[in-house]
């Protein structure tokens, strides 16, 4: 075991599964770079930010594939190679590009399974990055998980560390149905321990990073690092926190943020995708519908605000949730009386 | 003793641990205690652990509150006798606070030694040494079903000061080949003979744990005196019962909630059961091949039930010195079977203890090996 970081976590899943099963593949524009050029450079971007570097050299030409920038096309093909028995997994680069191949995504791969009357299997990855504070401004900083959570027939994955990272691609890769696995752009370097063995963290369980009394903290993504430092700092003023990462979006393990909700009577959920119908909205409603008499204080969402992400780095820092935000959430669910009591 | 000051200070259990939490006092302040009696409760990474006091006196000073964080040498407490005047006392404290901070590069202690990867035909075996050899014989760890060498982190530290000490993950355990073969004790055995070969060990003093125990008689079976002594810590192949709830639960289970009570199984103390301890093993579970590792090795040794392979006879018939160490409280593998062994055998049986005595009463145990082996 040592230390990688969520690059090296990412690129390791993809070896070793790649080792493991001769069926996985790669495709995506850069994900070697160099393909057709004249430079006779190969392997010269790894992935716009090198997560998939040095694949192309152990697996060669045939099995790591640089694609012409046409998502609509090598998305389609993905998903066909898929149907009919290979495992690609095909990167996107930014999640925002997924304009171009909704189709693909939304109309065909996901619904094979349930068109073909179950006899489809469509093992695909699609990797994509997301999220803002990249300075990449609007077209390469949204954060689209609640859009591909909407569709049924999709999973939805939104790794938090690069332990998760690992474990989590591992079983994407693994999954006989399309997966969606969305990578934070500005966590690859965050480093943690992570196992050189290849494992797998099963879908749909959420994962509580820590357990309290007070107030229950919903996180996904790299939120959750910043609900645990809130809860951190709450915790020397005696405000106990549960933080869940759900991990998955789609399945997403209502069984637990229902269960901590009971306990702590008090819910915060952290999101970074637009406010308007994102997992926020989703699970406020879950818990509105399912736990509303364990409830001591109004639900509150932290979330960017209804606008495109800005370019101007002071506009984007401010747009993103931060751990200031989230910990005032929590001082006011924790610290707020109904009428009737006041 | 009037007018001496003792500083109480973070423990080092364990060789990974740089910072320890204090999780509890078990002394109030002003309380009177005895040397070796546990005065605090002391949370890693890793675990959860009373921890005794270096001397006797006065509790005159809590310096860290419960819930504090501190570095392996930090000021947690003060003893002194009622003599010493607070002013004295809050001097030491001030003094003590201003050179441990101005030394902090050596406060955490050593390093935890470096893993190797041994070769042994196919597998590639995890071993972590400590200690040197001087000239005498060094010391082999074997842990158990479901274990890895971390299991010996309270007691690697004080084997080796006098010892060269390997422990390493079984096959199918921690960082170990997840192959297991048949699973069986004799063909672990063989596997541990060839890793002594190649660590170029002839002989070695033998301490199993549990299913450990039983690959250690069938070591000292096949190898005769390259075992030089044997120090079987709650040993399987003494009796036939076994708890298959935790032998299940420990396969099945997959959940922080489903697998704290199948853990709890393991200790006399249940609050030695942290929410890291649970992790680590479910994030050992996880990875590829350990389930059916560890079922495979359940369906050999534990088949219907039972403890499918009698050692006693292997224990009878070995020459060396044997001890066994047993919990009363052992509600994996019965403490009776520790009862009509020869007589040769020492046995000692420690009240309000588990399945892992070299946890839970690692300072006993160690001393135990220590006037054991020497």
């Amino acid at each position: 075991m040592s230390k990688k970081s969520f690059r090296q976590a990412i690129n390791e899943a993809l070896r070793q599964e790649m080792r493991r099963d001769p069926r996985v593949i790669l495709m995506g524009e850069d994900v070697a770079g160099g393909r057709g050029g004249t430079s006779g450079v190969k392997d010269a971007w790894g992935g716009v930010l090198g997560v998939t570097k040095g694949l192309l050299t152990e697996f060669g030409e045939d099995r790591v594939l640089d694609t012409p920038i046409t998502e609509a096309s090598y998305i389609g093909a993905a998903a066909g190679a898929a149907a009919t028995g290979l495992r690609p997994v095909a990167e996107l680069m930014f999640v925002d590009f997924v304009g171009c191949c909704l189709d693909q995504i939304m109309n065909q791969a996901a619904k094979f399974r349930y068109m073909f009357g179950g006899k489809a299997r469509t093992p695909l990855v699609i990797r994509a990055m997301y999220g803002a504070g990249f300075n990449a401004a609007a077209q390469h900083s949204q954060a689209l998980y609640p859009l591909f959570t909407h569709i049924p027939g999709l999973k939805v994955v939104v790794p938090s560390s690069p332990y998760e990272a690992k474990g989590l691609l591992i079983e994407a890769i693994r999954d006989d149905d399309p997966v969606i696995f969305l990578e934070n752009k500005v966590m690859y370097d965050d480093e943690e321990e992570v196992p050189d063995d290849p494992y797998t963290i099963p879908f749909g369980e959420a994962n509580l990073t820590r357990e309290g009394d007070d107030v229950t903290i919903v996180a996904f993504g790299r939120m959750v690092k910043f609900a645990n430092e809130a809860a951190d700092r709450l915790e020397k003023d005696g405000i106990s926190c549960t933080v869940i990462d759900p991990r998955t979006t789609s399945p997403l393990d209502t069984g637990t943020i229902l269960d901590c909700v009971t306990d702590t009577g008090r819910l915060v959920i952290v999101d970074e995708s637009s406010p308007r119908c994102n997992l926020a909205t989703d699970v406020a409603a879950l818990v509105a519908e399912e736990a509303f008499d364990a409830l001591k204080a109004p639900i509150r969402r932290v979330c960017p605000p209804h606008t495109p992400v800005p370019f101007a780095t002071a506009l984007e820092s401010l747009y993103v949730p931060s751990t200031e935000k989230i910990e005032a959430a929590v001082r006011s669910v924790a610290s707020y009386k109904a009428k009737a009591e006041a | 003793m009037s007018g001496t000051i003792t500083p109480v200070t973070m423990p080092k259990f364990g060789l990974a641990m740089t910072e320890g939490k204090l999780a509890g006092w078990s002394v109030r302040p002003g309380g009177t205690v005895k040397a070796g009696q546990e005065i605090a409760d002391i949370e890693t990474s890793k675990i959860t652990n009373g921890y005794e006091s270096p001397a006797e006196g006065i509790l005159r000073r809590q310096v860290a509150a419960e819930g504090d964080m501190l570095p392996v040498g930090a000021l947690i407490g003060i003893l002194a006798d009622e003599s010493v005047p607070d002013a004295e006392i809050d001097a030491f404290i001030a003094k003590f606070n201003e050179e441990f901070s101005s030394g902090e590069d050596s406060a955490a202690g050593e390093a935890e030694p470096q893993r190797k990867v041994v070769e042994v035909g196919n597998l590639k075996i995890s071993v972590q040494e400590s200690g040197s050899d001087h000239g005498g014989i060094p010391v082999l760890l074997i842990h158990g079903f479901g274990g890895d060498l971390t299991n010996w982190m309270l007691n690697q530290p004080a084997l080796a000061e006098k010892h060269r000490v390997i422990a390493f993950d079984l096959p199918g355990h921690g960082e170990s080949t997840k192959e297991v073969g048949d699973g069986s004790p004799v063909t672990f055995a063989e596997t541990i003979g060839k890793l002594m070969s190649g660590l170029e060990v002839d002989r070695a003093h033998v301490i199993g744990h549990s299913l450990g125990g039983a690959i250690a008689l069938e070591l000292a079976k096949a190898k005769g005196d390259a075992v030089a002594s044997l120090t079987l810590i709650a040993p399987a192949g003494l009796g036939t019962d076994i708890n298959m709830a935790f032998i299940d639960g420990y396969i099945e289970a997959d959940r922080r909630k489903t697998l704290e009570p199948v853990v709890q199984y393991l200790v006399h103390d249940k609050s030695l059961v942290t929410r890291a301890m649970v992790e680590n093993i479910i994030r050992f579970k996880r990875l590829d091949g350990v389930v059916k590792g560890l079922k495979t090795i359940a369906e050999t040794c534990f088949h219907d039930g039972k403890q499918v392979f009698p050692l006693r006879p292997v224990l009878e018939a070995y020459k060396g010195p044997v001890q066994v160490l047993w919990g009363e409280d052992d509600e994996i593998l019965s403490v009776s079977g520790a009862d009509g062994l020869p007589a040769s055998v020492t046995v000692t049986r420690y009240p309000a203890t588990g399945h892992m005595p070299q946890l839970e009463k690692s300072s006993e145990v160690n001393k135990a090996v220590a006037a054991f082996i020497g």
